[in-house]
């Protein structure tokens, strides 16, 4: 018997919130993140997107100056995060030595890369700062993130593109049952709102260009979605051994009860447009948390709002839910904050555990005409989950085929 | 050209803005590592800075050569002369 896994603190800064109780508390309104980008680089490069969803805490607000120097700005937003789920957990005393950290990105120190050629260029060699190789490598959250707790089971960083946030859970799960930590830090974080990348994903036409009204530009599932929003932000999570919280008292949250991950081997970018990864994804977590269809009251859905990504989530749910999913109530919370890369695993797993834990499904805001080959039961109004047992899953996909699943269960 | 209590002053503004220690603390004969707990990281960003700020060059090899305050303000000083 595998060791049983829990969860015992949150942490989160979204474009819908700074920390878990207030992005909690606008998930079940329905609110948007999005907003017009008033830098002047959006004029400068005539990017063809003109908004994103920022986080609605900066991350200066929360850190000091000299702090935050050494830290890429999704570096800064993950320690932000990962201290607020520490915290959260309650942990006092612990074997550092059986304390890990699973921290993902997609795209890691982008701002500080870029900044230092811009430096180079401008001003020599000599300008370029000392701090720019630790802080534009993809490992530097979790380095970071591991130096903040004294964390030294190791720290990994899994990347995965917009699925990196879910891999890290089902990284962390691995460590805790396979006996090589105790408790794991797990989570992600972005910070890629640069006119490179937003110039990137536009040439790939994988963005909204609703420029005139960005609060209704990401809207999954709605036949006039025309591409995700841009996100930015960090989700955490701590992952605890069953017998280690029970151990110390802790509050838990809810079980971290079956993870996967596999790899659709079709296009580098598109998804399989059958989602048999997906698929095999969905029944590959629920096998590894010995779940039952009928199980399944909600998912978070990975629905980024592009025309391409949303069909094939649901064929996937259909062949792994059979008919049992038109029963199960589905939120895509990308409508709200918009889509936060490698953190969007991470943050839609915080928003999924408190769904069970507090029995609510999060709000998908924007759906007015719901696309017709995407017959889901989604969640649009104040949504209760039943009582009794209960199993809510969380999709995250990304570029490259990455299909990553968790499936929480209350306890 | 900067007199040796504006280099101080300016100086002490640069270790300030990398590290968060006072300006007050940063005075002629405490070194950079023993008293100021400033790593070789922390130290490079500094000299850069000073550079710029005192428009003078410190070669990486004279940098281990700095080891307090004082010998930074006594190079610049020097540099600028």
């Amino acid at each position: 018997m595998a060791r049983k896994v829990v969860i015992t603190g949150l942490g989160a800064t979204t474009p819908i919130g700074g920390d878990v109780p207030t992005m909690w508390k606008n998930a079940l309104i329905g609110v948007s993140g999005a907003h017009t980008l008033e830098d002047e680089w959006v004029a400068k490069y005539e990017l063809p997107v003109h908004f994103a969803a920022r986080c609605s805490t900066p991350a200066l607000d929360v850190l000091s100056r000299v702090e935050a120097k050494r830290m890429d700005p999704s570096t800064q937003f993950g320690v932000i995060a990962a201290r607020e789920a520490w915290a959260d957990s309650g942990i006092t005393e612990i074997d550092h030595d059986r304390l890990a950290v699973a921290f993902a990105t997609g795209i890691g120190g982008v701002w500080t890369l870029l900044d230092a050629w811009d430096t180079l260029k401008e001003k020599g060699p000599r300008r370029v700062l000392p701090m720019t190789v630790p802080m534009l490598m993809p490992n530097g959250v979790a380095a970071a993130v591991s130096l903040d707790l004294g964390a030294r089971a190791g720290a990994h960083t899994p990347v995965s593109a917009c699925a990196s946030g879910t891999e890290a859970l089902h990284l962390g799960l691995d460590l805790i049952r396979s006996g090589r930590a105790d408790v794991v830090m797990c989570g992600g974080a972005e910070a890629a709102i640069h006119p490179m990348p937003l110039a990137a994903f536009s040439s790939m036409q994988a963005l909204s260009r609703r420029n005139d009204d960005p609060e209704h530009a990401s809207r999954p599932y709605d036949i006039d979605r025309d591409g995700f929003v841009m996100g930015e932000g960090a989700g955490a999570l701590v992952l605890e051994a069953e017998e280690h919280a029970l151990a110390r008292g802790a509050r838990i949250y809810a079980e971290l009860a079956g993870t996967s991950v596999t790899a659709d081997a079709y296009h580098i970018t598109a998804p399989d447009p059958q989602g048999l990864g997906a698929t095999r994804a969905l029944k590959a977590a629920m096998f590894d948390g010995r779940i039952q269809a009928e199980d399944v009251v909600h998912v978070n859905a990975h629905a980024t709002s592009t025309p391409v990504g949303d069909k094939p989530e649901y064929t996937a749910l259909r062949a792994a839910l059979g008919a049992h999913v038109d029963n199960v109530a589905v939120s895509a919370t990308k409508s709200q904050m918009g889509h936060l890369l490698g953190a969007s695993g991470a943050v839609e797993a915080v928003l999924t555990v408190l769904a069970v834990y507090e029995r609510k499904a999060p709000l998908t805001i924007n759906l007015e005409n719901q696309d017709p080959e995407i017959p889901l039961d989604v969640v649009t109004t104040a949504r209760d989950l039943p009582a009794g047992d209960i199993v809510a899953l969380s999709n995250s996909f990304g570029f490259g085929g990455h299909n990553a699943v968790i499936a929480v269960r209350n306890v | 050209m900067a007199s040796n209590e504006e280099i101080l002053a300016g100086l002490a503004e640069i270790v300030n803005e990398e590290t968060g220690l006072a300006t007050e603390s940063v005075e002629l004969d405490k070194s950079f590592t023993e008293d100021l707990d400033i790593d070789s990281i922390s130290m490079m960003t500094i000299v850069v800075n000073a550079e710029e700020k005192f428009g003078v060059r410190i070669p990486d090899e004279e940098v281990k050569n700095l080891k307090t305050v004082g010998d930074a303000v006594i190079f610049i000083a020097n540099a600028q002369a």
